[in-house]
C-alpha cells in the first residue's frame, strides 16, 4: 500500500477494462462478418486474449490484497484474518461471493482466449461467432460482477482485524473444488457458443462436433473430478460422513454434468455419422442453460446452504434476467434455425447409433427428474407458500430406476457396430462379464450372511460394467484368439479414444461398487464414552483415552484420543476433534479417519456431556473410497480420450488431407 | 424396417421411459416429501402421529437434557408455541441454546417429534431461512436486525 493508494484500485481499473474490451469482443466480429470487413472479423483473434489478461490482473490484484491482509478492501475484511494460514488466505480469494463470481468471470475469458489462440483452423466466419457469443457471456456476467458484487469496494477508515473465513471452508477442499468444478461448469460456455454459432451459419458438420468435443470433453472431466471432490470434502469435513445429500446444490452441479454426458456421447454420433444434429446443437445449449441455472440456485440466495456466502435480491434477480435472456435468446434460435439443418445418418434401433440415443434418453430423462426434484420445491413455495422438502427418498424413487438399464445395457454399447448391429453376438461376447457380475453377486450375498438380495444384485452391476469393459478392450485386440504379440501390437495401436471409452466406464462400475458398498453395508456406532470405555464397530475397538486441548493459529480444539485396534494387529490411534474458531466464534467437526484396504473407520465427536463423557459417532464405512477412486478413474479415461491425436489435431481440415490417416480413426 | 417404423420404434421408446419417469415422479412427489411446519403451525394443523415433518424454530433456553448414549430432548419454539423434540445422535456444531435450527422427523403426537435429523444449516446471521419465516409469521423478526424480541 502506498498511502491511501490500494492494489485493489488497479484490480477494479482492469475489471472495468476487461469489461470493455468484452463489449468489443461481443459486436466488432459480428460487425466485420455483416459488412465483409476482413479487419474487424480479426478482431476475434486478439481481443479475447487481451480480455483474459485484464481480468486475470484483477484476479490478481484481489488475490494480492488478500496475501497482504489489505482490510481497507471490505471483501477482504469480510472473509480474511490476519492469523489466518497463507493457503487459506490465497483460497479465501473465491471462499465468498464476489471473489468466486471473479473466479468464475476468469476461467470464462481464459476459454475465450484458448479458442482465440488455438482456433487458428477454425472457418474464420465460425471462429468469429464463437468468440462474439462467448463475448456476450462474457459481458453479462463482469456487469454482474462490477453492478452488484464487486469485491474491489473499499472501506474507510481500515478495520485493524479482518472477520476470518467461514471454518468449513478452511480446508484444502477450497483450494481444489470450486476452481474444478468452475473450469467444468463454464466450460460448457464454448459447446454453447459453438451450438449459437452454428445456428447463427445455418450450417452444422461433422468437423463442428469434432471441434466441439475435446472442449466438451475437458469440461467434463473437471467437473466429473470437481464433483467428486466436492462430496469427498463434505464427507470428512461435516462429520456426518454422508458423501451425498442430493442437496439442491449438488444437484445444481450434477445436472450440468449429466446433460454434459448426454452431449458427450450425442457428439461421438454426429462426428463419426453425421447423425443427431439437432439433438446435439439442443444438448449444448441445454447443457450450458443447467451450469446458468446452477449459478443461479447457487449464488442468487435462493437456497440456504454453505454455499450461499451472503443473500442480496438484486443479485438473485440480475443472474435471474441473464439466465432468461441465455437461455430463452438461445432456445428461441434454435426454434428458429433448427429446421434448416440438414439431417443425415441413417441406423437400426439396435446399432452403436442406437445404444448412444438409448444412453442419451436415459441421461436426459434422469436430468429431468433431478430438475422437478430441486425446482418443484422453489416453485410450491412461490405458488403456495407451503414449504417442502425433497430429498433422498424421491431422488431415489426416481433417478435410481433410470439408472438401473442405463447401467446394464452401457457394456453393450461399444460392442455394437455402426449402422446395424448385432445384438445376439454381442450378448455372446458379453458371456464371460455376465458370469463374472453373477459370481460377485452370489460372493457377496454369501458373505453379507444371506440379508438382502438387491444389494448383492447391484454390487454385481457395479462388476458388470468393469468386466463389460474389459471384453470390449479384449475384443479389439482379438485377446486369446490372436497371438500374444498381435494382441500387443493391436493394444499398441488403438486410438486413446477407445481406451478412453474402456477406462472411463469401468470407473463408473468402480463407483457403483464403492456406492453399493458403502450405502448397504456400512456400520455405525452412537455412544457417549467416558475415558477409558470402549466401542466395538465392524470388529474394531475403540479405546478412548481422553481429550485433550490443542491450540491452532486461528482456533482452538479440544482433541479426542482414540486407540483403535482388530483382534491381535498392531493398534492405530484416530484423534477427531471439536474445533472452535475466534474471530467467527464458530465451531467445526473434524473427524478422523483411517483408510484400511479401500475402506475407511470414521471417528467424529459431538458435544461434551460433562465429566470428560463425550458423545462419539463411530462407523465402518466398506469400500467407500472407491466411490471417489472411480469418479478418478473415469476422468482419467476422459483425459486419455482426450490425448487422442484425432482430437488433438482433429481441427477441421478438408475431408481430402485427412483421407490417408482417416481409415485408423 | 423401413424409415418410418424405425423412427416409430424409437419414439415409442422414447415415450415410454418418459411415461415411467413421469410416473415415477408424480408418486416421489406426493409420498416422498416432507412438509415444513413451525411450531404455531403444528398446534394449529393437529396432525396425525405417525407424520413426517419439519420443524423449525429456536432452540429453548434451558430445555436441551441430554441422556445416556447421544440421547437429547430439547424445545423448538417460534415465541409463540412449544414442541418437544427428541433425538439421538450426534447434533450439528452449530446447535445450541437460542439457536435456529431444523430437525426432521415422525410426530409422536401434535407436538412431540422424534427426530432422525437436525440441522443446523445457516446463512450469515446463523439462522436457517425456514426459521427467519417462521418467525417473520410471529412477528418478531425484522430483515436486517433480527429477533425483536
Amino acid at each position: 500500500m502506498i498511502g491511501t493508494f490500494s492494489i485493489a484500485e488497479l484490480g477494479h481499473y482492469a475489471l472495468v477494462l476487461a469489461l470493455v474490451l468484452m463489449l468489443v469482443q461481443s459486436t466488432v466480429p459480428l460487425l466485420g462478418l455483416y459488412w465483409r470487413d476482413q479487419r474487424l472479423v480479426a478482431v476475434s483473434g486478439s481481443t479475447p486474449i487481451a480480455g483474459f489478461v485484464l481480468v486475470a490482473i484483477a484476479f490478481a490484484a484481489l488475490t494480492a490484497a488478500y496475501v497482504a491482509s489489505d482490510f481497507s478492501v471490505r471483501n477482504v475484511w469480510e472473509n480474511s484474518h490476519s492469523a489466518k494460514p497463507m493457503l487459506y488466505k490465497v483460497t479465501g480469494v473465491w471462499g465468498n461471493h464476489e471473489g468466486s463470481m471473479l473466479l468464475w468471470v476468469l476461467i470464462l475469458a481464459l476459454f475465450g482466449a484458448l479458442v482465440a489462440a488455438f482456433g487458428a483452423n477454425l472457418p474464420s466466419t465460425l471462429r468469429a461467432r464463437v468468440i462474439a457469443v462467448q463475448g456476450w457471456i462474457g459481458t453479462a456476467f463482469l456487469l454482474f460482477v462490477l453492478l452488484t458484487s464487486n469485491p474491489f469496494e473499499r472501506l474507510h477508515p481500515p478495520p485493524l482485524e479482518g472477520r476470518d473465513l467461514n471454518p468449513i471452508l478452511q480446508d484444502i477442499g477450497l483450494a481444489i473444488h470450486p476452481p474444478l468444478l468452475y473450469v467444468g461448469y463454464v466450460g460448457f460456455s464454448i459447446a454453447f457458443a459453438f451450438a449459437v454459432a452454428a445456428l447463427m451459419e445455418r450450417r452444422i458438420d461433422a468437423a463442428w462436433a469434432r471441434w466441439v468435443r475435446p472442449w466438451t470433453l475437458a469440461a467434463w472431466v473437471f467437473l466429473t473430478g470437481g464433483i467428486a471432490m466436492g462430496s469427498y470434502w463434505a464427507y470428512y469435513e461435516l462429520g456426518w460422513g454422508g458423501w451425498w445429500f442430493w442437496d439442491p446444490v449438488e444437484n445444481a452441479s450434477f445436472m450440468p454434468w449429466l446433460a454434459g454426458t448426454a452431449l458427450l456421447h450425442s457428439a461421438v454420433v454426429m462426428e463419426k455419422r453425421g447423425a443427431l444434429k439437432v439433438w446435439t446443437i439442443l444438448l449444448a445449449i441445454l447443457t450450458f442453460s443447467l451450469s446458468l441455472l446452477g449459478t443461479f440456485l447457487v449464488r442468487s440466495g435462493v437456497l440456504t446452504s454453505v454455499h450461499a456466502f451472503a443473500t442480496d435480491p438484486s443479485r438473485g434477480v440480475f443472474i435471474l434476467a441473464i439466465l432468461v435472456a441465455f437461455i430463452g435468446g438461445a432456445l428461441a434460435l434454435f426454434a428458429w434455425r433448427a429446421p434448416d439443418l440438414k439431417q443425415g445418418g441413417l441406423f437400426a434401433p439396435i446399432s452403436r447409433e442406437g445404444a448412444l440415443v438409448f444412453n442419451n434418453l436415459f441421461l436426459v430423462t434422469a436430468t429431468a427428474t433431478v430438475l422437478i426434484g430441486t425446482l418443484y420445491p422453489l416453485a410450491l413455495e412461490a405458488v403456495t407458500g407451503q414449504k417442502i422438502s425433497v430429498g433422498a427418498p424421491f431422488f431415489n424413487l426416481t433417478f435410481g430406476p433410470l439408472m438401473v438399464p442405463l447401467l446394464m445395457a452401457l457394456p453393450f454399447g461399444p460392442l455394437l457396430a455402426w449402422k446395424r448391429a448385432d445384438l445376439y453376438g454381442a450378448t455372446q461376447r458379453l458371456g464371460v462379464a455376465m458370469i463374472a457380475a453373477l459370481v460377485a453377486a452370489v460372493i457377496t450375498y454369501v458373505v453379507a450372511g444371506g440379508k438382502g438380495v438387491l444389494a448383492p444384485l447391484a454390487l454385481g452391476l457395479g462388476v458388470w460394467l468393469i468386466a463389460g469393459s474389459l471384453v470390449d478392450l479384449a475384443e479389439r485386440i482379438q485377446l486369446l484368439r490372436a497371438p500374444a504379440r498381435t494382441s500387443w501390437a493391436r493394444f499398441v495401436g488403438l486410438p486413446r479414444s477407445a481406451i478412453g471409452t474402456v477406462v472411463a466406464h469401468a470407473g463408473i462400475g468402480v463407483m457403483v461398487i464403492g456406492i453399493v458398498g458403502t450405502t448397504a453395508y456400512q456400520t455405525e456406532e452412537i455412544v457417549s464414552l467416558s475415558p477409558g470405555e470402549s466401542v466395538d464397530v465392524a470388529g474394531y475397538t475403540l479405546l478412548f483415552q481422553g481429550m485433550s486441548p490443542v491450540t491452532g493459529p486461528n482456533y482452538r480444539e479440544d482433541r479426542g484420543q482414540f486407540l483403535a485396534s482388530r483382534g491381535g494387529a498392531e493398534p492405530f490411534s484416530m484423534t477427531p476433534s471439536k474445533r472452535f474458531y475466534m474471530a467467527r466464534e464458530m465451531a467445526t467437526t473434524e473427524a478422523a479417519i483411517e483408510t484400511i484396504g479401500f475402506s475407511q473407520l470414521y471417528v467424529s465427536l459431538g458435544d461434551e456431556i460433562e465429566g470428560g463423557t463425550v458423545a462419539v459417532r463411530a462407523s465402518y464405512k466398506p469400500l467407500v473410497t472407491l466411490i471417489w477412486l472411480g469418479a478418478l478413474v473415469t476422468s482419467i479415461g476422459g483425459t486419455l480420450s482426450l490425448t487422442d491425436r484425432r482430437l488433438r489435431i482433429g481441427a477441421p481440415k478438408p475431408a481430402a488431407a485427412r483421407q490417408p490417416k482417416a481409415a485408423s480413426a | 424396417m423401413t424409415r418410418k417404423q424405425r423412427r416409430l420404434t424409437m419414439i415409442a421408446g422414447a415415450g415410454l421411459v418418459f411415461t415411467a419417469a413421469a410416473v415415477l415422479v408424480l408418486v416421489g412427489l406426493r409420498e416422498q416429501i416432507v412438509f415444513f411446519y413451525s411450531p404455531t403451525e403444528l398446534a394449529e394443523k393437529q396432525l396425525a402421529p405417525g407424520t413426517r415433518v419439519r420443524l423449525g424454530g429456536l432452540v429453548v433456553d434451558g430445555s436441551v437434557e441430554r441422556g445416556a448414549d447421544g440421547a437429547v430432548s430439547f424445545a423448538i419454539t417460534d415465541t409463540a408455541n412449544d414442541v418437544e423434540v427428541a433425538y439421538r445422535g450426534i447434533l450439528p456444531d452449530l446447535f445450541r441454546e437460542g439457536q435456529g435450527i431444523v430437525a426432521e422427523g415422525m410426530l409422536t403426537d401434535a407436538l412431540h417429534l422424534e427426530a432422525e435429523s437436525v440441522l443446523a444449516k445457516h446463512d450469515e446471521n446463523y439462522m436457517p431461512k425456514e426459521v427467519v419465516d417462521a418467525l417473520k409469521a410471529q412477528g418478531v423478526w425484522k430483515n436486517g436486525v433480527g429477533l425483536t424480541q
